[in-house]
């Protein structure tokens, strides 16, 4: 683990994705004053979740524009991650609206729900990975919702170019050398990179990251967050992470946003917070 | 703390069972003691001591048996071959139809109207046993191993549908999500995120299955399905307990050669182990098949 993180702090200085081309859908519009305006690439509009008739969380409504990195904190159990999920279309709203790269997710057909899926990078909490396929396979399966096909079931079968594409995404993250172990044997800190690579592999536009450093040491835990950061401003990513670090969600975040008791509590700036605004979400 | 909210470790109550537990207890050993109890007569146990006092008998036979007849080897070994020929077909076959069959019958990825139906059609595949439907093949295609191919195809459909059906049931849906966040469609989830998670028990359950329907395929002959199955049934019904015999040991040492490539290529498949000892026992085996074949 001590290897790898040390690799990667020597990466974090060279971390830009693949150059993409610009988004269509989104055209940085004017304001009034004739100053650009970012396009927003997520907009929630009084979104509620309920499982099994039990709200997680009510009347949500907040937007994202490009290359924002907002970090969105709360206590165990106030409906982060299922946010999140909500937000790619993973999960139906229950009442609202989230309009994801202009497209309304509850409107969309599969098909365009799919389509903006590919223009999203997941890190899950859990990394998600499929486990007993190798590491280049899981990272080379970042690309199935752009270069659809049955090859890139194994990178064994994958075309160059996805191959080519994956290594690059792995020596991102540190972990080029350890493309051929198998998922299922890496270490918590090693796996986590292996998702994140999974997720930039397809130059998203958006990253979506579900408590990225739960199961790294607090100096691999900084690189990743770096990572994510650096992705934010060099590439005109918006990122959305949550965190139970406090320092993590004022550092890295340009933006705040907390839940507490199923509603959002707090919507701001980071440079406008203290520590101890954000302890008080979990009181 | 107050006073009154503080325990000592004698304080502590041990969970005990319930009146209803015991009361569940009771009912389910009752019950298997009842189903022993009914089906006892029935089922001729009251008659289980005569399978030691006819031990004279059964010397008897076992002296037969002790000394095997091999005369009509030649026989034998063609017939064995096409038992184990029939078990190649049935499986492969069996195993095509299953996937698509135990994917359709998993409540994770079906929806209800499709699976019920299909889960009741594998049921019927599977309550009926080979013979019955060996039976029923040789009246649609005559007599010879293609009745017993299919016979052993429909039967072994019904099992390998169920056993895939449970390893997809029992997958965990995290990597399949981490699938989905990528854009893949519902196919490629089942591809992608799926079957690499049930393949090492879908190829367990695959060779399993091959050694059974080796073991099967040797009785199919019986109803004139193909195999050696014919010849065992005669040799025993005409008292011949020597061929017979000769016939078992060589169905033995084949299900034996049979399990133990299926264990090798389990290991190397499943726990990831050196591919050698498999080679060179899948090479064994070629040339024993392939020298057989010469001589015949």
């Amino acid at each position: 683990m001590r290897a790898s993180h040390s690799s990667t702090t020597s990466l974090v200085t060279d971390l830009s994705l693949k150059s993409r081309p610009a988004p269509k859908t989104q055209v940085a519009s004017t304001g009034a004053l004739g100053v650009p305006v970012a396009p927003v690439d997520i907009e929630a509009s009084c979104v509620s979740k309920t499982f099994a008739g039990t709200p997680i969380f009510s009347d949500v409504s907040f937007r994202l524009v490009r290359a924002e990195a907002v970090a969105l904190v709360g206590a165990n159990g106030t409906g982060k991650s299922t946010l999140l999920r909500c937000l790619m279309g993973l999960l139906p709203v229950s009442d609202g609206r989230v309009v994801l790269l202009g497209q309304d997710t509850g409107t969309t057909s599969h098909a365009a729900l799919r389509g903006l899926r590919a223009r999203i990078g997941l890190v899950s909490q859990k990394h998600n990975l499929v486990p007993r396929l190798s590491v280049l396979s899981n990272v080379v399966h970042g690309l199935l919702g752009q270069r659809p096909g049955l090859r890139h079931w194994s990178h064994r079968f994958a075309p160059e170019a996805s191959r080519l594409d994956a290594m690059q995404a792995l020596e991102k993250v540190g972990l080029a050398d350890l493309a051929l172990r198998r998922a299922d044997r890496l270490s918590g800190g090693q796996s986590q990179r292996v998702a994140i690579a999974r997720a930039i592999v397809g130059a998203p536009e958006i990253l979506i990251a579900d408590e990225p450093c739960a199961s790294l040491d607090p100096a691999a835990g900084e690189d990743v967050m770096d990572l994510f950061f650096q992705l934010a401003r060099e590439n005109g990513v918006t990122v959305v992470f949550t965190s139970h670090h406090i320092d993590h969600a004022l550092r890295y975040g340009d933006r705040v946003l907390g839940l507490a008791e199923g509603r959002l509590r707090l919507d701001a700036t980071a440079a406008s917070l203290k520590p101890a605004d954000l302890r008080g979400l979990y009181d | 703390m107050t006073d009154a909210t503080v325990r000592t470790l004698d304080d502590i109550e041990v969970p005990r069972r319930t009146t209803k537990e015991k009361g569940f207890d009771a009912l389910l050993w009752g019950t298997f003691l009842v189903l022993l109890v009914w089906s006892f007569v029935p089922a001729d146990m009251h008659r289980f001591g005569e399978v030691f006092s006819g031990g004279g008998n059964m010397a008897l036979l076992l002296e037969d048996f002790l000394t095997p007849n091999f005369r009509y080897w030649r026989s034998y070994l063609e017939l064995m071959l096409e038992s184990v020929q029939m078990a190649v077909w049935g499986s492969f076959l069996s195993i095509l139809l299953g996937i698509p069959f135990g994917l359709l019958s998993s409540t994770n990825l079906a929806p209800s109207w499709i699976v019920f139906p299909v889960r009741r059609l594998m049921d019927a595949f599977r309550a009926i046993n080979e013979l019955v439907f060996a039976l029923i093949f040789v009246a649609a295609v005559g007599l010879g191993p293609l009745a017993g191919v299919m016979a052993l195809t429909i039967h072994t459909t019904g099992t390998l549908a169920k056993l895939f059906s449970e390893a997809v049931e029992a997958i965990d849906p995290r990597p399949v999500e981490g699938i989905r966040a990528t854009g893949a469609s519902r196919l490629q989830e089942v591809v992608y995120g799926v079957i690499p998670q049930v393949l090492p028990l879908w190829i367990s359950f695959s060779l399993y299955r091959f050694e059974s329907n080796v073991r099967s395929a040797t009785v199919l002959g019986i109803v004139g399905a193909g195999g050696i199955g014919m010849s065992l049934s005669e040799a025993l019904r005409g008292f011949d307990y020597a061929s017979g015999a000769a016939i078992l040991l060589i169905i033995l040492i084949t299900v034996s050669l049979f399990d133990i490539f299926s264990s090798l290529l389990r290991k190397v498949v499943i726990d990831g182990e050196e591919q050698s000892s498999f080679v060179a026992y899948l090479g064994f085996l070629v040339l024993l098949i392939v020298g057989i074949e010469i001589i015949l």
